[in-house]
């Protein structure tokens, strides 16, 4: 009994799931449900599909390269039988998960660095812009009070901010 | 010559059907069509044609007749007489004389016949001559009918004979009626013969086959025989007779001591005399059968020296066959109930007859033929060296080994059925696994954990690269620890800021959604002119709402708005107001009044002068009504909502316009 991999999203086929097609030149595609069936029918290509790791992969968003993927290698000739070499890989299989978990968290950390610095650049650029949609600007120029700080403060720095003009 | 198989004989057919046979054969196989107007000597043609296609089949077809009949001269003179027995021979003589004289008269008038043809001169004659031909022949046929059918009826009769090879070796059973002849042979070979209580129930000859020392005899039942005198036989008694004349076979002759028959010991020894004469020259066993009901030391002293006489008898013929004076092979006794015996009797019945056989081949001049067949080869010794077979000493070591130690080992087959066979114990396939340490021999190992293939793991130096890998992981945590978060944002937006950004995604968002929502009821939607807004959205209050959201301060916009309002100006006013060039918000007060009487009267008045009439009592009755009328039709008019007179297609696609073929002409549009 062996989990395969779903050929289209890469995810874990468990016995009892999914088809298994077998082309003329002996190629078995194996498919965790009817939807990568039906895609793969289609003949869509997963590194396109959004949601496929191969995707992800593809397009940086998951982690591709990392030693805990060596742990894991489908051997062909098959090892006698060593209770204690067992035991040892049963234990490091959950060490192993941990660390790959870690690596990931970390790998999808150092994507997500910069996004503040670009989310806030945008909500200010937003703020200036759409103003009007709910502050007349005759009422901004009159009352200072319901006018923003950002705008009417002068900022030292040689990085200056756009000024606004009244 | 016709071997003793009778099976292929063409069927006969009777008179009749032999006559529509013919005639069809001669309507389908010759040309057909014929007029009055071809050339004479093609007319002649067409019915000699015909002619003598009919005497050509009938000619063939009673030659088949005649060939495929055994000539009895001609076969074994067993079936010849059988043959003669069962139907006369004179009779089966006659009628085959009868068909062959038929084929010749058909011959003649063929003959005939197609010699008047050639002189026919017109279409008509040629054809009377040709059904006169054709009658007359048929006319023979039809008289021969009833020979016919007799030699039909012979020939089913022949083809059930059964097969008899008078050559090969034989066993023939004879003996008065019920003495148990019926069961032997059912007992020996596979022939299944019927076994009844009453005499004569085999009516005829029986062939079974066994085998004795790799060789194949036939075993033959004979109906059973009484003791008359030969004249007085009737045929199913001549049957046998004719058997044990003709066939050259051990026979076996049935004697039963108890009795049941139903006739005593003396009857069938005075039978067994009378036939003796037939037992010439044959292998001769005297079998007492139904030894269970009598056992054969326990009979009579006048009975005993019957059986004995019969016993001398039988022994001649063994003597004169040059055979030594044995005792034990000439009387024998059987019981086919309980089958006592009856291997015994076969046994020495084969081995009789064949031993008759070879002497006999011994004497005939072609036995040196087969004996030049035979040569043992021995090469000469050309010194006098011993040559002994060599085997290896290895070999005979094995064997002396082998032979005082033969224990069988104990196969996984054994220990199963010795505890329980195959549904109850089940053999543990992990016996024999060679594994470095035996404890282990019985653990279960976990194929899959956590969603990962255990065995894509297993690695007997997995420990070291784990501790390699947690190294590295911790180096990198450390790395990490070291490191700050750069993140700082120093323009943060402050709690006011963050709120108007809402409102701003929020307006967009709704402006987007009524985009939409404008867009995709477009068609459906009237539009309306403003001034008919049932929604209410273009009111002063909620302009002063609108106004006071964005930050500035309603009053005065409302103010103008009220103003410059319809009910406050009034139409007609406002052109003339406008011509003094005067502002129209001054005079407002002054003309109120005079706004509100011109509107009044203005609405007042009706475009038609009201007549009575319609079921009205009067004008003003009427007048009422119309108002009640216009009252009600107001507010839908507002709404803008279809009305009685506005068009309405009920259906938008009726089916019987998008749908179906057109009876004549073309579906390219619709």
């Amino acid at each position: 009994m062996r989990l395969e991999k779903c050929w289209f999203c890469s995810s874990t086929v468990y016995p009892g799931h999914g088809i298994q097609f077998v082309r003329n030149d002996a190629k078995i595609f194996r498919f965790c449900r009817s939807k990568c069936h039906k895609n793969f029918k289609m003949k869509r290509n997963p590194r396109k599909v959004k949601w496929t790791k191969a995707f992800r992969r593809l397009h940086g968003k998951d982690m591709t390269q990392d030693s805990t993927f060596e742990f894991e290698r489908k051997r062909n000739r098959p090892e006698r039988y060593d209770r204690n070499v067992t035991m040892e890989t049963l234990k490091a299989i959950k060490k192993i998960d941990k660390i790959r978990v870690a690596r990931e968290a970390r790998h999808h950390k150092m994507r997500m660095k910069g996004k503040k610095g670009i989310e806030q650049k945008a909500a200010e650029r937003e703020l200036e812009q759409g103003i009007s949609l709910v502050k007349a600007p005759l009422a901004l120029r009159e009352e200072s009070s319901l006018t923003l700080s950002k705008i009417k403060v002068k900022v030292s720095q040689p990085q200056a901010e756009y000024q606004m003009e009244e | 010559m016709v071997q003793y198989n009778f099976k292929k004989i063409t069927v006969v057919p009777p008179g009749k059907e032999f006559v529509d046979i013919i005639l069809s054969r001669t309507q389908r196989q010759t040309p057909t069509v014929v007029h009055k107007g071809y050339a004479i000597s093609r007319l002649r043609q067409f019915y000699m044609r015909k002619v003598r296609f009919t005497q050509q089949n009938l000619h063939e077809k009673l030659s088949t007749i005649i060939d495929e009949f055994p000539r009895l001269a001609d076969i074994h003179p067993f079936y010849g007489e059988l043959l003669h027995i069962l139907y006369n021979k004179d009779h089966y003589k006659l009628a085959l004389g009868q068909v062959n004289t038929a084929r010749n008269i058909i011959g003649r008038i063929a003959k005939e016949y197609v010699r008047a043809l050639k002189y026919g001169d017109s279409l008509y004659r040629c054809k009377c001559l040709k059904v006169a031909a054709i009658g007359r022949m048929c006319t023979v046929i039809r008289r021969i009918g009833p020979s016919l059918a007799y030699l039909e009826q012979i020939r089913q009769h022949m083809a059930r004979l059964p097969s008899i090879d008078p050559n090969t070796r034989t066993i023939l059973i004879c003996g008065y009626p019920n003495v148990g002849k019926s069961s032997f042979i059912n007992k020996i070979t596979r022939a299944d013969v019927d076994v009844q209580p009453y005499a004569f129930t085999t009516k005829s000859l029986f062939v079974g086959h066994t085998d004795y020392k790799y060789l194949r005899y036939q075993v033959i039942d004979t109906p059973g025989i009484l003791d008359r005198p030969f004249e007085d036989r009737n045929i199913i008694e001549m049957c046998s007779i004719t058997a044990l004349s003709y066939l050259r076979a051990a026979v076996l002759f049935f004697l039963d001591i108890s009795g049941s028959c139903g006739y005593s010991i003396t009857q069938q020894a005075a039978l067994f005399h009378s036939i003796k004469a037939l037992f010439m020259n044959k292998p001769l066993i005297i079998v007492c059968n139904k030894i269970d009901l009598q056992p054969l030391d326990s009979l009579s002293e006048e009975d005993m020296k019957l059986v004995m006489e019969m016993k001398s008898e039988a022994m001649k013929t063994v003597v004169a066959q040059g055979g030594e004076p044995n005792d034990e092979g000439v009387l024998l006794s059987m019981s086919t109930l309980t089958d006592d015996g009856v291997i015994a009797v076969k046994n020495s019945a084969c081995e009789r007859i064949l031993n008759q056989r070879v002497v006999v081949k011994m004497k005939s001049k072609k036995i040196n033929d087969c004996l030049n067949r035979f040569h043992v080869a021995i090469p000469k010794p050309r010194d006098n060296k011993e040559r002994p077979p060599c085997i290896p000493q290895a070999v005979l070591d094995a064997r002396a080994k082998e032979s005082p130690k033969m224990e069988k080992r104990k196969l996984e087959r054994d220990i199963e059925d010795e505890n329980g066979g195959a549904g109850v114990y089940s053999a543990s396939l992990k016996k024999h696994y060679i594994l470095a340490n035996d404890d282990w021999k019985d653990d279960v190992l976990p194929e899959i954990l956590d969603g990962h293939n255990v065995y894509d793991f297993v690695d007997p130096d997995i420990l070291q690269r784990l501790e390699e890998l947690e190294r590295e992981e911790g180096l990198r945590l450390e790395a990490e620890s070291h490191e700050v978060e750069f993140e700082m944002d120093g323009t943060e937006l402050t709690p006011e800021e963050r709120k108007v950004l809402a409102e701003i995604r929020q307006r967009k968002s709704s402006l987007i959604q009524e985009h939409r929502i404008k867009k995709s009821t477009a068609e459906s939607r009237p539009t309306v002119p403003r001034k008919f807004d049932k929604d209410r959205k273009f009111t002063t209050s909620r302009m002063g709402r609108h106004l006071s959201g964005l930050g500035l301060d309603p009053s005065a916009a409302v103010d103008r708005a009220r103003s410059r309002s319809l009910s406050r100006r009034g139409r007609k006013r406002e052109r003339s107001l406008a011509a003094d060039g005067e502002e129209a918000m001054d005079i407002d007060d002054e003309h109120k009044s005079k706004k509100l009487r011109t509107r009044s009267r203005s609405r007042s008045r009706l475009p038609v002068e009201v007549v009575p009439g319609e079921g009205f009592k009067d004008s003003a009755q009427k007048v009422s009504a119309i108002k009640i009328k216009r009252k009600s039709e107001k507010s839908r008019n507002k709404a803008a909502r279809r009305g009685e007179a506005d068009r309405v297609i009920p259906s938008l696609k009726p089916k019987h316009l998008f749908s179906g073929k057109r009876s004549s002409g073309k579906t390219q549009r619709r």
